[in-house]
């Protein structure tokens, strides 16, 4: 009789060897986009239609502002991992390592670019005052 | 290799002629929807940093969010949000080890479906009221 646990036994099994992080983060983002994405809703429906200048003081004020920046953070991580897995299935070789690194780069240029943006409108508000 | 049984194996669905059951279309259109919301994020994003650059590239950004195109990006981002939020939480209740006979699957399935229609419904009325 070997002398070895459960959790010994099952881990590196599979193809991959891993993912178990992987399935974790995805869960935790997961649950923090249940709440997130109706508070994004109702933070955009209330943004449309403003003008440029209520949209700056709308953006600046610290509920919509966070809202919008943890949702495109968490929301884009979660997109990452989320395309990786569809990559995986769908595509083999050097077409699959293109398509990784392209969704990882466009995931985190759409963070950058709408985090560089809420900034922008967060200190806009700061300089009138 | 030579007592390999090669012929009596199950085979994966060939996919052009297999009529996917319910459960199937709704994992599917988890994927879809979640891989969609690309148009609706990128569409906000832009229109964010439109805000900052400069009045003219704000007016073209508005213009498209509210014009026929935006609409439609807008409300099939919303109805893919609800869709995809709805579908993780089963995801979710599967991961706890609920929900995964057959028939639990093909209801859970349907109320997926309605529950995004009416969440999106309702999301429109309310937006379009207030």
């Amino acid at each position: 009789m070997r002398y070895i646990t459960p959790r010994k036994a099952a881990e590196g099994l599979g193809s991959a060897h891993e993912g178990t992080q992987h399935h974790w983060a995805m869960t935790v983002s997961a649950v923090a986009l249940t709440v997130l994405t109706p508070l994004f809703m109702i933070v955009v429906a209330r943004a449309i239609g403003l003008s440029q200048e209520q949209l700056l003081a709308y953006f600046g004020r610290p509920f919509p502002a966070l809202i919008t920046a943890l949702f495109v953070i968490v929301g884009m991580v979660h997109f990452i991992k989320g395309t990786r897995i569809m990559i995986d299935d769908y595509f083999q070789g050097g077409v699959r390592k293109a398509a990784i690194i392209f969704s990882v780069i466009f995931g985190w240029a759409v963070i950058a670019a709408a985090v560089y943006a809420l900034a922008r409108m967060g200190l806009g508000a700061i300089v009138v005052l | 290799m030579a007592d390999v049984n090669r012929g009596n194996r199950p085979l994966s669905p060939h996919l052009q002629v297999y009529r996917l059951p319910i459960a199937a279309i709704t994992s599917i259109m988890t994927r879809i929807t979640g891989h969609a919301l690309v148009a609706g994020i990128v569409l906000i994003t832009w229109w964010l940093v439109a805000a900052v650059t400069s009045p003219g590239a704000f007016a073209c950004a508005d213009w498209v969010m509210r014009s026929w195109l935006g609409f439609i990006i807008l409300t099939g981002s919303m109805w893919s949000l609800w869709y995809h939020l709805l579908a993780g939480l089963r995801h979710l209740a599967y991961d706890a080890g609920y929900g995964l006979e057959i028939e639990e699957a093909r209801k859970s399935s349907q109320a997926l479906i309605a529950g995004s229609v009416v969440l999106a419904v309702l999301t429109l009325i309310i937006f379009f009221a207030f």
